[in-house]
């Protein structure tokens, strides 16, 4: 996460002559074969670029909405333990936000730009977030199967051929972990429970079933970006690829619970050690993508009432290091300790 | 579109001993805020005992394209390190 406020700029994509560029481009792709990582003052394609900001910051984007359905049981979680427990854990979604627009600031867009994008519509973000938290037992799906699901995508992206990526997505992944599994422990707390708790929860999994196995994205034939992305080592498996490890992994779990999934096709294939499943309601995922899901207008409303409400504070906080000249009150220097402590 | 806070590089000493590592950038308004949004956003988990924040307009760094002038009268000089001596294996405390 080194920013592009550093003090030259990348130069731009057409600087160089025809011939300079074909070189660039070949020494580009030749150190991405070699698996090395691009970082922010690295030379990159402007299309390397543009794919990077547009993924980053949606990823950014779906960690901000993705604090809402969840905090929505903030102040009606069953327990103190658990109302701490999902404090902590939409916290780090906001957390992981940040991290990730940082990131994507290196590709020199500015943050501000990118909220704009968001509160106004253009941006997307993950469709799983816009479908509502109708009990408590759909917290509890969220971190089994939304965490699983995102933990499934994201640990390839570690290893994303672009630095300051692949850093914030080591730093999410050790995070997320946790979120998965608070999430499968209070759903195996309402499988072991009451006969009303245990409806509760496979309620809860009929509805979050498949927008967790859409959240992959289109199948491979349908995916535009796949292909390019796979060539630049931003992506390293395909949706499809990784739609399927989620499937293989979390048909078990629900077994464990005593829990049935949504799906009458879904079957264990001997022959390619895989769970088949029946079609994907594609219709749906791309309703929902568009802006007609159950929650898109309520999500959206609620980014701009909080940026709003906020705008004072801004402004206030502006204000103010304007007055102090930008250092604050009580900030020390650290400089002198570097030198006492550092130098040779 | 409203103005963003400067930009801030944050570096954390994960304990006392080690030196201060950068971890990532965040905006605000100034040194001290930022050095509070750091403590939200980088050490949620203990990761420190101490942060530091500099502005990131106040980093000057290489530039990549001249990363070969710079560090490329290095290679040729493995006489700088300890391998590059052969010692008969008789020899001790070498």
């Amino acid at each position: 996460m080194y920013t592009q406020a550093l003090d030259s700029p990348v130069p731009e994509d057409g600087r160089a002559s025809p011939a300079g560029q074909a070189a660039l481009e070949r020494r580009f792709d030749e150190r991405i074969e070699r698996d090395e990582k691009i970082e922010p003052k690295d030379w990159m394609p402007e299309a390397y670029r543009q794919t990077l900001i547009r993924q980053i910051s949606q990823h950014a984007h779906s960690e901000i909405v993705g604090m809402l359905p969840e905090g929505n049981w903030i102040t009606r979680a069953p327990s103190l333990r658990r109302k701490a427990v999902l404090i902590a854990k939409v916290q780090d979604e906001g957390g992981h936000g940040m991290y990730l627009y940082s990131a994507a600031e290196t590709l020199g867009v500015a943050r501000a730009e990118l909220i704009e994008q968001l509160l106004d519509g253009r941006a997307k973000y993950s469709s799983i977030f816009n479908y509502p938290t109708l009990t408590w037992a759909d917290v509890g799906a969220i971190g089994w199967l939304v965490d699983g699901a995102a933990i499934m995508n994201q640990i390839p992206i570690c290893r994303c051929s672009y630095g300051p990526y692949a850093r914030a997505m080591v730093r999410i992944c050790k995070e997320e972990s946790f979120h998965q599994r608070q999430g499968f422990e209070i759903m195996l707390t309402l499988a072991r429970g009451t006969a009303a708790q245990r409806a509760m929860a496979q309620d809860a999994l009929d509805r979050w079933w498949w927008p967790s196995v859409m959240m992959f994205g289109p199948s491979d034939a349908a995916s535009t970006h796949t292909a390019q992305s796979m060539r630049w080592r931003i992506k390293r498996f395909t949706n499809d690829e990784l739609r399927q490890k989620f499937i293989d992994v979390t048909v078990p779990q629900a077994e464990f619970l005593g829990l049935r999934i949504p799906d009458p096709d879904l079957r264990w294939d001997e022959a390619t050690q895989h769970y088949l499943t029946g079609p994907i309601d594609w219709s749906e995922f791309k309703a929902v993508l568009k802006g007609d899901g159950p929650c898109n207008q309520e999500r959206l409303q609620a980014r701009r009432a909080a940026h709003e409400a906020g705008s004072w504070v801004r402004e206030a906080a502006a204000a103010y290091a304007a007055k102090h000249g930008g250092r604050g009150p009580r900030a020390r220097s650290a400089a002198s300790f570097a030198s006492r402590e550092e130098a040779p | 579109m409203s103005e963003d806070w400067p930009l801030f590089e944050v570096f954390i000493r994960a304990r006392s001993g080690l030196e201060h590592k950068h971890v990532g950038s965040l905006h605000a308004a100034d040194a001290r805020m930022a050095i509070e949004h750091a403590r939200d956003v980088y050490t949620r988990r203990q990761e420190g005992v101490s942060l530091w924040v500099v502005r990131s307009s106040d980093i000057v760094a290489s530039d990549p394209e001249e990363a070969e002038a710079l560090f490329e009268p290095a290679r040729d000089k493995v006489y700088r390190h300890p391998t590059f001596y052969a010692i008969p294996d008789e020899v001790k405390n070498l």
